[in-house]
């Protein structure tokens, strides 16, 4: 499904990602994890489309299509959606208004009709109920005076709605407390499907204690140093990521 | 021969036309006559003018019209779609095929200026020019000159008024460019309420100049919302003063919305003369290409204890420009007044233009006050954002302009105004982004 080939990224000059390779196919959960700088977050913002990186060599593809050639609303268009660590603020633009639009934006890509009014009143309200999300939310401004925790509810809550064909969530659990992390790792869990694929960046092995992961990498200066099943993430909960950078320098 | 002739000649023709008028009007455009030509149009030195230049307007020739046929089609679709009372001028001419004045309710007077003045001159005398003197700018003088026709709005003390109140400007694409002063006078009574709309709209190839004067008179306790809707084409040349004086616990709120004309300038002068006045000042514009739209506007804190608000936001595209000035003035001894004052303008393209000016002057020391400006672009993280869920470009600019306006529109309680905005701010948006959609399911999720 997602095929990342020796990628090499730059930001401002210098180089993040030094030859990455991932292969994630569809109906796993993978996680990525890594410390604070080894270039997580370039990886999501490059698959994503964000201006501001240089790729320098290597590929990305999603389901055969050239990823890197695609426009950033055409990645998601595609199926390939992006959960921020940072959600905008976007003052004036109601949830709903957001949703209605993102939606119909994907369903004119694949040559379909608009939703019908009330189809998608019932599956936002579906989903709102799913998030323990009151239905004011659509009325507010997109994360406008939204807390962290409830940021972070409205990037799932687009991902329920929009029902992507690979979820990216990228630190989803940085600022979420115990009841906010069980209700985001629920919406992560009802995502998994055998047709879709997750990719969970993180820096904490927290919310994989909710959500298993099928394959955990880790990613350190640049590079995954280490790719195994879950027990790898308890591992560097206890030991650290020191021993992985050793392990793959020596 | 001067620009200013061109103007005192055609007055001089008109008046030879007219033939006798009761002496005070006579007098009247003799004063207005005198003092444009002493004064003549203003130019870009006068501080008051510095960023509006009306050449386009002292260089055009511009005739009288001598009817209102308009056709009823394009007038049908031009006239905002709501039951009201309504008073129509096409070029400045009182068109009764236009109008719609048969139910009025008790307490209310709605007839155009020249019934008013044939019907008993002297009851207008009185209140027409109050508020509004010559002096106040050349082109209050010219419009003191040559008005004949306009609006006279009375209601009765008491009197609710439920209905809007709409006087409608249509401008038609002529051969050769016509001129129109007209004159709007508005006495609410006591206790009296009512909603106004002035709109403006035409045929798109129209070229006119249209010279507005308003004179608004809130006695004790009445309530008027005043919308201005000037959607005129976009070749039309548009100068409006709307003064208004408010006696104690009068409440008054503007909508001054602009969204047509080629050289466009607006001056509200506002004076709080009794302990309790309120006034809201809402604005917003939108223009693109090479519109103009300048707003001046003067809150007058001549009495203690009184309010105001003003909330005014432009988008210029293109190469438009755009000004505001806001002078609150608050007298030595208006202590415990409120004024506020909020201007942001939203830049969408490199070469677009706007001067902003917040002017404060305050002679009393206990009061609050707040201004603030800001202009900008559209926020590319927002824009980005809302692409990362498959909104495209034109899209996401679209849906962030519409919010900007929403700040202003959220104000705005007659849905026929709201949505008529909306529209006109989304009509870059493409046709597939069904914003009635939207706006529907939003309103009925919000019900359930």
């Amino acid at each position: 499904m997602l095929e990342v080939k020796d990628l090499h990224v730059s930001v401002e000059g210098s180089e993040i990602l030094k030859g990455l390779n991932l292969t994630l196919k569809q109906g796993e959960v993978h996680a990525i994890m890594g410390p604070n700088g080894a270039g997580k977050s370039t990886l999501s913002a490059v698959i994503s489309g964000k201006e501001g990186y240089e790729v320098t060599s290597g590929s990305i593809t999603f389901e055969g299509r050239d990823v890197l050639e695609m426009e950033v609303e055409e990645r998601a268009q595609a199926g390939l959606l992006l959960g921020f660590q940072y959600p905008v603020e976007i003052p004036g633009v109601k949830n709903i208004y957001l949703l209605k639009a993102a939606l119909n934006a994907q369903r004119a890509a694949r040559g379909e009709e608009e939703i019908p009014a009330p189809e998608f009143m019932k599956l936002v309200k579906e989903k709102l109920a799913a998030m323990k999300m009151d239905p004011s939310f659509l009325q507010r401004a997109v994360n406008e005076g939204f807390s962290g925790g409830e940021k972070k509810r409205n990037e799932i809550l687009q991902m329920l709605v929009l029902q992507p064909r690979l979820a990216m969530l990228d630190e989803i659990d940085s600022g979420l407390d115990i009841d906010a992390m069980r209700v985001v790792a629920d919406g992560i869990n009802s995502l998994r499907d055998p047709e879709r694929g997750v990719l969970i960046v993180t820096h904490y092995q927290r919310l994989l204690e909710h959500v298993e992961p099928d394959v955990v990498h880790v990613l350190v200066d640049g590079r995954i140093a280490k790719t195994g099943d879950k027990q790898l993430a308890y591992e560097l909960e206890s030991r650290g990521y020191e021993w992985v950078l050793e392990e793959s320098t020596a | 021969m001067s620009d200013e002739q061109t103007f005192l000649d055609t007055l001089q023709a008109r008046n030879e036309a007219r033939g006798d008028e009761p002496t005070w009007i006579a007098a009247r455009r003799q004063a207005g006559a005198a003092r444009f030509e002493a004064v003549g149009f203003p130019h870009k030195r006068v501080e008051a003018w510095k960023y509006t230049d009306v050449r386009a307007i002292a260089r055009g020739e511009f005739r009288l019209a001598d009817s209102a046929d308009f056709s009823p089609a394009t007038a049908a679709a031009l006239t905002l779609p709501i039951e009201a009372l309504r008073l129509t001028f096409v070029d400045g001419v009182f068109s009764r095929a236009l109008s719609d004045l048969n139910t009025l309710p008790s307490g209310v007077t709605i007839e155009p200026l020249s019934h008013a003045l044939e019907a008993n001159h002297e009851a207008v005398g009185g209140a027409l020019g109050r508020l509004a003197g010559v002096d106040f700018s050349p082109f209050t003088a010219l419009n003191t000159a040559f008005a004949e026709e306009g609006a006279v709005i009375r209601l009765a003390p008491g009197t609710v008024v439920e209905t809007p109140i709409i006087i409608q400007f249509l401008s038609r694409a002529n051969e050769a460019p016509v001129m129109s002063h007209p004159r709007v006078l508005i006495e609410a009574g006591g206790r009296s309420e009512a909603t106004v709309i002035e709109h403006h709209a035409g045929e798109s190839g129209a070229t006119n100049f249209t010279n507005l004067v308003s004179e608004v008179m809130l006695d004790r306790s009445a309530i008027l919302s005043y919308y201005k809707l000037q959607e005129a084409p976009v070749g039309d040349l548009h100068i409006a003063s709307l003064h208004v004086e408010q006696g104690r616990d009068s409440r008054f709120t503007s909508f001054n919305l602009n969204l047509g004309g080629a050289l466009v300038r607006n001056d509200i002068i506002d004076d709080l003369n009794a302990e309790g006045a309120e006034t809201q000042y809402n604005g917003l514009f939108f223009v693109r290409d090479r519109q103009h739209v300048d707003n001046h506007t003067l809150v007058n804190h001549n009495a203690p204890r009184t309010y105001s608000n003003e909330n005014y936001k432009g988008i210029l595209d293109g190469r438009a420009r755009g000004v505001f000035n806001g002078k609150v003035m608050v007298k030595r001894d208006s202590q415990q007044i409120e004024a506020y004052q909020n201007n942001a303008n939203l830049l969408l393209s490199d070469r677009a233009e706007i001067d902003t000016k917040p002017e404060l002057e305050i002679y009393a020391d206990d009061v609050k006050c707040s201004h603030g400006a800001t202009t900008g672009q559209l926020d590319e993280d927002a824009i980005y954002a809302l692409r990362t869920r498959g909104i495209d470009n034109q899209m996401a600019r679209g849906l962030l302009t519409l919010a900007f306006a929403g700040e202003v529109m959220d104000q705005v309680t007659l849905d026929v105004i709201a949505e008529r905005v909306e529209l006109a701010v989304a009509g870059k948006l493409p046709e597939r982004f069904n914003l009635t959609g939207l706006v529907e399911t939003a309103s009925a999720l919000g019900e359930k």
